[in-house]
């Protein structure tokens, strides 16, 4: 009897084990970071890329009804992609974006305008990246969809497909 | 006369910069410290402190800023915790989700101890 108990509760262990073995099996194991739904986004001033005056943030989200922050380089490729995207997006809508220039070269960056189109209606400076960090970016692309009170209503880390924008635009209409 | 406030002024120089000196190196010294409890989240398995990604190159300059505005360490961890989750710090807290973790091992050790207490003593 003390013997079949025994045995049982090994079976009954292992089984435990393998089916949660198992179950993780199909996880992904690349860390996804939670979506932070509805936070306050960080104020920043910066200075425009193009006009060279400072910035603050909360002066240009508060005066449109939403803003798309879309942190770019022109040395990340994925930006280079989703460009085109973007530009589509602001023919189509018209939708308040601002581009957070990340760690760039001004010439480049402006090089990188004057070839592929601006989308931005701002453009503001990140010349160290810590402003990015501040609104808990983790790199390039990411983009952030605003209100008018500064509350991140999506966050979409690497770059924008087709999806987020169709996501987008049903948002703002 | 003026050898006299040549020494001073040189002297005072010396104190000056050595004071400033110490200064930078102090808060360095405390970004190495947080960043070294920070994850970098982009690059697993290393620390903000090991890492040479553009994310953790910023992050060290902006705790340093943080630092400079007189942040205390804990209300930095909260502030990048409130950022990023708490998944940026390597010290988890003690919450629900993980209490089975906390615990397994203290009643692992109870469990064995019981044994070893029933095999040496009982029998």
């Amino acid at each position: 009897m003390k013997k079949n108990i025994f045995y049982l509760s090994v079976l009954l262990f292992f089984t435990f084990i393998f089916t949660i073995f198992y179950l993780g099996l199909d996880k992904s194991n690349f860390y996804k970071p939670k979506e932070v739904k509805n936070k306050n986004l960080e104020e920043f001033t910066s200075t425009e890329l193009f006009s060279n005056k400072q910035l603050s943030s909360k002066y240009i989200i508060e005066n449109n009804n939403f803003t798309l922050i879309n942190i770019w380089s022109s040395w990340c490729a994925p930006c280079r992609s989703e460009h085109a995207i973007l530009m589509n997006l602001s023919k189509k809508t018209d939708l308040n974006i601002i581009g957070l220039n990340y760690k760039d070269k001004k010439n480049n960056a402006i090089k990188f305008l004057d070839e592929l189109g601006n989308p931005y209606s701002k453009n503001l400076i990140d010349a160290d990246g810590t402003i990015s960090i501040s609104l808990g970016a983790y790199g390039v692309p990411e983009s952030f969809l605003l209100n008018n009170k500064s509350i991140v209503i999506r966050k979409y880390i690497g770059p924008l497909t087709s999806d987020n924008i169709s996501e987008i635009i049903k948002i703002i209409q | 006369m003026i050898r006299i406030v040549k020494y001073i002024l040189l002297i005072s120089f010396f104190i000056l910069s050595f004071q400033k000196l110490s200064i930078a190196n102090n808060i360095s010294s405390e970004v190495d410290k947080i960043s070294k409890n920070l994850r970098c989240l982009i690059c697993q398995g290393q620390s903000v402190y090991d890492s040479q990604s553009d994310f953790a190159l910023s992050m060290k300059i902006l705790i340093s800023k943080k630092i400079k505005e007189g942040k205390s360490e804990k209300q930095i961890y909260e502030y990048l915790k409130n950022q990023y989750g708490e998944w940026i710090v390597y010290d988890p807290e003690f919450n629900r989700k993980n209490l089975i973790l906390w615990i397994f091992p203290l009643i692992l050790f109870i469990f064995g101890g019981l044994l070893i207490y029933r095999k040496v003593f009982i029998n």
